[in-house]
């Protein structure tokens, strides 16, 4: 057979495998949708929304944008070896195919400098023969800086690397040895045939024809054998990110969306991930309290092997929900959901809990705002008699709703894998709610408002304090002072990171004082410690977390700390002499009094 | 027993040596800080539950400290987890966790989640 050598077989083989096996479990988590997600599916597999999927498939699998704009370096380490070895595919098919004019097997491809042994013929073979001594230059450049963030890290601008299992770094070393595999082969190749290109010939050069005959089976050989090992170690290890994250950007903007269970969608996500351990970093528990073992990374590992059934649950609980690893994932996987998933408490989330609330009666609230103070706030009254302040001084209606009896929102027992329960905690509070004729929701707690905001679905628009005076001091209703308190604003990490609000909390505060910046603001807010996410650290943890998190906001040298969250205000109070105030309370001082 | 003088009631007495303590002493390794409790109430005075029904967390641990563990778990449904408690305790017990822990000891004793 004419371009056949039998050592071609093993990466034949291996790919082959690779496809098989791949495509077995896509088929498999497909068919693992749920209903909702298979109705999805269906409905907008040929939708136009597929477009701009494309674009992002580009930007993210090959280009690694989102990385880049993280950490430079290494977005430049992914981009040559995933766009670098994308090109040598690709500029290698074309090449391959027009130079052996129709008598092309797919394999011919990857090895082509065996298996066309004459120099370039013209000029346009020539072009290809330095551009794919190019291109491979620019993966071993990656692979160069993947062996020195091995060797250190920090060079590479990372504190700590995942650790990772035996099979993870098995195909590591697979990886790391294709390319310089390739140069070596290609440059014996080039010894003989005189048809490399700048890097394959010069290599090449400096062997005997005498050496570089004895080596040229051996070699490419080994390359074969290395990539079969890698194709077929790549389903089962990290490196099966490559062709899931097309899906799962796919998916993502049809319109899947992962719901309370899991789902063959979890499992694209899941395997979505890297390891690139971005999150390991940006994590409170890491930063502060040297914590290694329960970062996003090592969560989803150990539920997509299924296996460590205690180290899912130990990582599962241990995290602030603070948002800060979703926001530094550079495949956006919905972290806070799957960490959720994994809390979830079978058994115990019993239905039918809170009959007692039953005798819950609402208010007749048309033509008034529904206040929802939230049961943090409770325990910080200043908020909720700013709140009611600011009510009376526009003169707005309002209903407190949880005046004298709070029911929670629920997201406490969502965080914690009780479904069921808060299910019923959301029914109830959207009953009392729809039954008022509220025409606006407003509330002071973070918590409280990520719950009412996503997870229940009110007709009516659903505020946050800051929203709401923001809004009111732009249209002139409330008017208020600049006074020349210097102030530094805490983002809480469910109103930023969880629902991307930044801008109000600001805009309300320069309008009554200075505004100034700390170092740490806005996406990489630091969490104050006390998030209801996590149930496992103790008192003395959560206090050098806060601590943390203070010392960035008493940095600048404010007079006045201030929050938009009561759970944060109660965490900076215990620690600090400086004042903690929320905004609120700010405004209330400053109101123009004769307005 | 000796006698000192006085007596009490069947009913309210708990005979330590014949109660199971195991579940307690779980509970303590799954949630160190409940050693502080000074059983102040605190936990009871702020919670939301408590607002709609008689609800007793403080009634709660205390029951389970001295191993009487019946009925417990179906009243530990009604609280809502919303962490008042946690936040005003004064001695800094995790009051969430314990709540989670007490009813996953109660309900299932082979697997510890919360």
């Amino acid at each position: 057979m004419e371009n056949f050598s039998p050592f071609v077989l093993p990466f034949v083989l291996g790919s082959i495998a690779l496809l098989v096996i791949c495509l077995y479990k896509y088929v498999r988590w497909i068919r693992q949708f749920d209903r909702l997600q298979q109705k999805t599916l269906l409905k907008n597999i040929f939708s136009i929304k597929f477009l701009p999927a494309i674009g992002e498939m580009f930007r993210e699998c090959l280009l690694h944008i989102r990385i880049s704009k993280k950490n430079w370096r290494l977005g430049y380490m992914h981009r040559s070896i995933a766009f670098g070895w994308f090109l040598l595919i690709f500029v290698g098919a074309i090449e391959s195919r027009i130079g052996t004019k129709g008598h092309f097997h797919y394999w011919v491809a990857i090895f082509y400098r065996y298996f066309h042994q004459v120099p370039p013929e013209n000029h346009t073979a020539w072009v290809f023969t330095q551009l794919m001594d190019l291109l491979l230059l620019y993966v071993l450049s990656g692979v160069f800086l993947a062996f020195v963030k091995k060797i250190k890290s920090k060079l590479l601008g990372m504190n700590r690397a995942t650790k990772h299992t035996l099979m993870d770094k098995a195909i590591r070393y697979s990886l790391w040895g294709i390319f310089p595999l390739r140069l070596l082969s290609e440059s014996v190749s080039a010894t003989l045939y005189h048809n490399g290109g700048f890097l394959t010939q010069t290599i090449g050069n400096l062997f005997s024809t005498n050496v570089a005959s004895f080596l040229e089976m051996p070699f490419w050989t080994l390359y074969s054998i290395d990539l079969c090992v890698f194709f077929v170690l790549l389903p089962f290890t990290r490196y099966m990110h490559i062709f899931t994250e097309v899906f799962l950007i796919y998916f993502r903007k049809v319109g899947l969306r992962e719901h309370t269970k899991m789902t063959g969608f979890t499992k694209f996500e899941l395997s979505s991930c890297s390891r690139c351990g971005m999150c390991i970093d940006a994590c409170p528990l890491y930063k502060d309290l040297g914590i290694t073992d329960v970062q996003s990374v090592y969560l989803l590992r150990n539920l997509r092997n299924l296996e460590h059934h205690k180290d899912i649950i130990a990582a599962g609980k241990n995290c602030l929900i603070c948002h800060r690893c979703a926001e530094e994932c550079p495949v956006n996987i919905d972290l806070m959901n799957i960490r959720r998933i994994s809390r979830d408490k079978g058994d115990l989330d019993i239905v039918n809990s809170y009959k007692y609330l039953q005798k819950v009666q609402s208010f007749n609230a048309i033509g008034r705002v529904a206040y929802f103070g939230g049961c943090m706030s409770h325990l910080t009254p200043g908020i909720t008699e700013s709140m009611q302040t600011i009510f009376k001084a526009v003169g707005q209606k309002y209903w407190f709703m949880d005046e004298d009896k709070s029911i929670c929102c629920g997201r406490p027992l969502l965080q914690q894998g009780f479904n069921n329960q808060a299910a019923e905690l959301r029914r109830k509070n959207t009953d009392l709610i729809v039954s008022s004729g509220a025409q606006m929701l407003i509330t002071s707690c973070p918590i409280c408002y990520t719950s009412f905001k996503k997870e229940y679905k009110l007709s009516i628009p659903v505020l946050h304090h800051t929203e709401y005076i923001n809004m009111l001091i732009e249209k002139g209703m409330l008017k208020v002072k600049k006074s020349d308190l210097k102030v530094t604003y805490h983002d809480p990490c469910e109103l930023g990171r969880g629902c991307g609000i930044y801008q109000e909390p600001r805009k309300v505060l320069e309008a009554v004082a200075n505004l100034m910046k700390t170092k740490n603001e806005k996406e990489n807010s630091l969490c104050c410690g006390m998030n209801l996410g996590n149930t496992v650290i103790s008192l003395e943890q959560q206090t050098t977390i806060r601590n943390a998190a203070l010392d960035n906001l008493t940095a600048p040298g404010p007079d006045v700390i201030a929050t938009a969250c009561p759970m944060c205000k109660k965490a900076f109070k215990h620690g600090t002499t400086a004042n903690v105030k929320d905004i609120a309370e700010i405004v209330v001082e400053n109101l123009e009094k004769n307005a | 027993m000796a006698d000192f003088g006085f007596s009490i009631a069947k009913t309210r007495s708990v005979k330590l040596s014949d109660t199971d303590m195991s579940k307690y002493r779980q509970l303590l390794e799954l949630v160190p800080s409940f050693k502080r409790c000074i059983s102040c109430g605190g936990c009871t005075a702020s919670c939301s539950a408590r607002q709609f029904t008689d609800f007793n967390i403080r009634k709660t641990h205390c029951y389970f400290r001295r191993g009487q563990y019946d009925k417990l778990e179906q009243e530990l449904q009604k609280c809502m987890l919303c962490g008042k408690c946690t936040l005003v305790c004064p001695r800094g017990v995790n009051l969430r966790s314990l709540i989670i822990n007490m009813r996953q000891i109660l309900t299932n004793t082979n697997e510890i989640i919360g």
